[in-house]
């Protein structure tokens, strides 16, 4: 996560007393890293952008309550995570999921592109990978998505993802085994071939 | 360690979560069988991180300001339209309890001579007008927790704060209501107390059987039905008091 604590610390203070521009800057500052953690959890752009937008809303609004002993950025993304996790949860009970692409045809193109692949095929193969990722995330609940993200790309502890989601400490351990586990039965039949081809 | 490491084991030791790290490292380098597990699980994990985010260019802060700044207009001249409905009567009651509690420490036939500026009309004028907005936030924030839902956890931080604010104005309310002799007024005040006091102390996320909870509590007292219908009464009367007072002027 970006670190910005001194430029951040005199912003806040400033649009705490209703400076708007000082509201700008840390809007400016943070907005692609809250995109980022935004589209981790939510996997798909249009929901992502909506997030940024609720979350800032959300920080502006709360900015009072802000503790100026804690770190904006932590406090920004501990909201940006609550929001995207209440957009997947709505999404949820709207669509029904998407079917994963045919496996044994990945696993063949994969198969494919051995280890002295040439370049192209290299990109093929992590084209490959980005889709089946995607796919494998988009199987997980929404409780598993959210935990597994902040444990896995924002390194939060087991405590803080339960602190930020309302979950108690073995739920989040749960769904993390759980998301862990979802990801592996899809992509280590995919993964684990190319690791072997690359062995030899 | 002998026993071979368990999926979760190996999860916690990847995480750097692990009880014991050193003993379930050194397991891995005399297990072949768990040894090819963790692998595996690296490999798996190290393709997830593989995977992309789209990138946004370097104005992307820029134009996500550009977007937000008429939702924040809007949500200040909310926030300030709220602020003046809540601030204002609170202020003027305040001020005349004030006034009322630092006259009582005067003689009573002093305070007779001294009280006389706030005659009573006005300051029934000021309760009704202060207790009519209490009572139609508080209504606000029944509404907003009776329609939440969710599948798991729902987040009530808003409403939460709300009823922190709302407590000790109602409190406030309550005893004037009980001064000014409306035990309808209070009594309502009270069973409303006892659920804000309730949302105040609950957990900014609360878990559905705690929804359902406290939605029970404000469906089984009929506490937003009687709180609509004071706060009606409340409305009707400040308006008679309105017209008296208009007439009277004129």
């Amino acid at each position: 996560m970006e670190r910005m604590d001194g430029a951040d610390v005199a912003d806040v203070a400033r649009a705490r007393s209703g400076d708007e521009s000082a509201f700008q800057a840390l809007v400016e500052r943070h907005s692609r890293q809250v995109f980022r953690l935004a589209y981790r959890m939510t996997g798909n752009e249009h929901d992502a952008e909506d997030v940024v937008q609720e979350t800032f809303l959300k920080a502006y609004r709360r900015l009072q309550q802000f503790e100026e002993r804690a770190h904006f950025g932590s406090w920004l993304y501990r909201i940006a995570a609550n929001c995207a996790y209440d957009s997947l949860r709505s999404r949820k009970r709207r669509e029904d999921q998407a079917p994963l692409p045919d496996q044994e045809e990945q696993e063949e193109a994969m198969v494919g592109a051995t280890a002295d692949a040439p370049s192209p095929e290299r990109l093929v193969f992590s084209g490959q990978v980005q889709r089946r990722v995607e796919s494998a995330m988009a199987r997980l609940s929404e409780r598993e998505r959210a935990a597994f993200v902040l444990r896995h790309f924002e390194q939060l502890s087991t405590k803080e993802i339960g602190d930020t989601l309302g979950l108690d400490e073995g739920a989040v351990k749960h769904s993390v085994f759980r998301a862990v586990r979802k990801l592996r039965d899809a992509l280590e039949p995919f993964v684990a071939p190319r690791a072997r081809a690359e062995a030899r | 360690m002998t026993a071979h490491l368990s999926e979760e084991d190996l999860v916690l030791l990847h995480y750097g979560e692990s009880q014991d790290p050193a003993a379930e490292r050194a397991h891995l380098d005399a297990c072949a069988e768990c040894r090819g597990s963790y692998e595996g699980l690296e490999r798996t994990l190290l393709a997830v991180s593989s995977s992309e985010v789209p990138e946004r260019p370097a104005e992307y802060g820029r134009t996500v300001w550009w977007r937000l700044q008429p939702r924040l207009r809007e949500s200040r001249s909310r926030a300030a339209a709220a602020w003046s409905r809540r601030v204002l009567p609170f202020a003027a009651l305040a001020a005349s309890l004030v006034l009322a509690f630092l006259l009582g420490r005067f003689t009573r036939e002093r305070e007779l001579q001294i009280a006389q500026p706030i005659n009573e009309p006005a300051r029934e004028r000021i309760l009704l007008v202060a207790v009519g907005e209490h009572l139609e936030r508080s209504q606000m924030v029944l509404v907003e927790l009776q329609n939440a839902g969710g599948s798991e956890s729902v987040d009530i931080s808003t409403e939460r704060h709300w009823a922190e604010e709302l407590v000790p104005a109602n409190r406030l309310y309550r005893q004037a209501a009980l001064r000014a002799g409306e035990p309808g007024v209070a009594n309502v005040l009270d069973e409303l107390e006892r659920v804000l006091v309730e949302i105040a102390n609950s957990p900014d996320r609360l878990g559905m059987p705690g929804l359902e909870q406290i939605k029970q509590r404000i469906e089984s007292q009929g506490i937003l039905f009687k709180v609509r219908v004071i706060g009606s009464q409340v409305r009707e009367r400040e308006q008679t008091r309105e017209t008296k007072g208009n007439w009277s002027q004129s």
